[in-house]
């Protein structure tokens, strides 16, 4: 299977958006090389700003440049993104609701030797709660680089989640992203797997693994974490009974977070919910670690037994 | 220049009053602060910036953020004498529904070109607009205000240093140095001196002026103007609660408003 890292596709996208929109500006935090927002500036230099190792001025200078009618594109680590400068976040882009896109690599624990201190496994649910903010998981390349494009064609705030390593292309190029639209990936009864980013090509596997045992399940890509697709959620719930979600995040917070919320106020059916376990990552290789901290297809395909379990018993 | 300067002093007096009416009907808010800006804030509406308040969005104006965003009432009562808003909405500061919000919401009022009151952020901003403005080759100014306790925060000083780095001409910053914050004096809270050598070590024009002086700030002004490849700060010696006897220097008067009473005697020393 081809693979990709989000973080490519998004270098990818800004090129094309650079030579479309002459407003689109990009802005960094001495990460280029990592982010790839370097092929932007490798393109168009002038439009292109290193802000040096200061996140807070990094997201505070992009807003006063959507101020002034630009499209600035900022990104560094998600670790800093949203950590450091969250309240430059909140209150210097969310709330005056200005056009900066967010777009945060080196999520997760896919980051894998650099430790705990870079995994962000709290992003998603430090941008979910921020009132004007949107927040896109892609889960393939594909889905990056169409969401890139996406965002900067729509007005106000977004924070797009990007990853380091090499994922699985799951979607063909005429994949077209909707912001709050799920992508119903496979169709299913017994079961709905509900992921977002490296953990769809998980939940596509622990659905084909279920499938052997006549268990058909249900595979959704909640890409859009806000808006959510509520439809989607209340659909899987009634047409299966029994919702597992997988994120490479905290359950705290995140993905596993926003479908209960969902669940709980309109179709209260069993939930599993695979994620890190509020716990802090460590150093290691990305696979060695998705394996330790229980995020792999098999994980997934052990929550869909438990919570058919659970459905059963209800 | 001599009648000018008494019309510019006579709307200081005015946006003075305004701030007591304002904080007295709301009964919250930051007098103190907010008086030792009214100098500046005359002199650039009223005399250097280009704003045309029927059409606050107009890309060409020239911009301005408030960093120190608790100066809000000084602003407003700004913006209002200068026909961005009618005068009488100014009772309505920090009542609900208002336009008029405890710190300036740049959706919500027309004449204001970003939101703040998180202190520390604006500068940022203002890097930001200085960028775009570069960017298009406009020639439009950008101006902010910051307090002494403000510079505080580490993020104004990489602001700083962007703005030094992208040789940012179009970007004035005024520094409020009234000496004071909310604990205390900032000699004894946590010391910003010396502020012009901090700034001048960043790579930034450096102007010390007397911020009451609408002479010296106009001055000041002018040179950075004329100043290349470099963006300006001009560090104004100020007083805070300027203007109101019992207010000058007292750290108390940082955020509480006065009663009715107070409110009668502030009034009468500003005529
Ligand atoms: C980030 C942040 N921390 C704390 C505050 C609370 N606060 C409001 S005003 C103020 C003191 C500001 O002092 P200074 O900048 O000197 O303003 P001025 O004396 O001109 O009123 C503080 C600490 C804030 N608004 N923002
Ligand atoms: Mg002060």
């Amino acid at each position: 299977m081809e693979k990709m890292a989000t973080r490519d596709a998004y270098g990818k996208a800004l090129v094309k958006l650079g030579e479309q929109n002459s407003n689109v500006v990009v802005l960094d935090a001495d990460l280029a090389k990592s982010t790839k927002t370097i092929e932007f500036k490798k393109k168009f230099p002038e439009r292109f700003f290193d802000m040096g190792i200061a996140e807070q001025n990094l997201m505070g200078t992009a807003a006063g440049l959507a101020a002034s009618g630009k499209i600035p594109f900022a990104s560094t680590f998600a670790i800093f993104a949203t950590g450091r400068a969250f309240e430059q976040i909140r209150n210097s882009i969310a709330y005056p609701h200005l056009n900066v896109k967010i777009a945060a690599s080196h999520a997760g624990l896919t980051v894998g030797e650099d430790g705990a201190s870079h995994q962000a496994i709290a992003d998603i649910a430090l941008m979910r709660v921020l009132p004007q903010m949107k927040v896109i998981v892609p889960a393939d390349g594909i889905e990056a680089e169409k969401a890139v494009l996406a965002v900067a064609e729509m007005d106000g705030p977004v924070y797009i989640r990007l990853g380091r390593s090499k994922v699985p292309i799951i979607y063909a190029e005429d994949y077209q992203f909707e912001l709050g639209k799920a992508s119903i990936i496979k169709e299913g009864q017994d079961v709905a797997l509900l992921a977002c980013g490296i953990m769809v090509a998980e939940a596509l596997k622990a659905a084909e693994e279920l499938a052997k045992e006549g268990i058909s399940a249900r595979v959704i890509n909640m890409a859009s974490i806000k808006p959510l697709d509520k439809e989607a959620v209340v659909a899987a719930a009634r047409d299966t009974g029994a919702v597992v979600t997988a994120e490479e995040h905290n359950i705290i917070g995140g993905l596993g977070s926003a479908v209960a919320e969902v669940l709980g106020e309109n179709v209260p059916v069993p939930l599993e919910r695979v994620g890190v376990s509020d716990t802090f990552g460590e150093s290691g290789k990305p696979q060695d670690l998705l394996e330790k901290y229980g995020l792999t297809a098999k994980h997934i395909q052990e929550a869909a037994y438990r919570v058919l379990n659970r459905k059963r018993d209800v | 220049m001599e009648q000018q300067q008494e019309k510019l002093k006579e709307i200081a007096r005015q946006i003075r009053r305004n701030i007591i009416e304002m904080l007295t009907e709301s009964q919250s808010g930051h007098p103190g602060g907010s008086l030792s800006a009214v100098e500046i804030l005359t002199t650039l509406y009223f005399r250097e910036m280009k704003v045309d308040p029927a059409n606050p969005r107009w890309s060409e104006r020239d911009r301005f953020v408030l960093g120190k965003g608790h100066a809000a009432p000084a602003l407003f009562a700004t913006l209002a004498e200068k026909g961005f808003f009618p005068r009488e909405e100014l009772l309505t500061l920090r009542k609900i529904n208002s336009r008029l919000q405890g710190h300036p919401d740049m959706k919500k009022l027309p004449g204001i070109d970003m939101s703040t009151g998180s202190l520390g952020q604006g500068l940022s901003a203002a890097v930001g607009m200085g960028l775009a403005g570069k960017l298009d080759n406009k020639d439009y100014r950008i101006y902010a205000l910051l307090g002494d306790g403000e510079i505080e925060e580490g993020q104004v000083w990489e602001a700083t240093m962007a703005a030094a780095h992208y040789k940012l001409d179009n970007l004035t910053a005024f520094v409020d140095s009234n000496g004071l914050q909310i604990d205390g004096p900032c000699t004894e809270v946590m010391s910003p001196y010396p502020i012009a050598p901090k700034f001048a070590a960043f790579g930034w024009h450096v102007e010390e002026i007397d911020g009451h002086s609408l002479e010296e700030i106009s001055a000041a002004i002018a040179r950075a103007k004329e100043i290349k490849d470099k963006p300006t700060v001009i560090v104004a010696r100020t007083i805070k609660g300027k203007g109101v006897s019992f207010m000058e220097n007292e750290v108390g008067w940082h955020g509480n408003a006065p009663s009715e009473e107070q409110a009668k005697q502030a009034l009468a020393e500003l005529v």
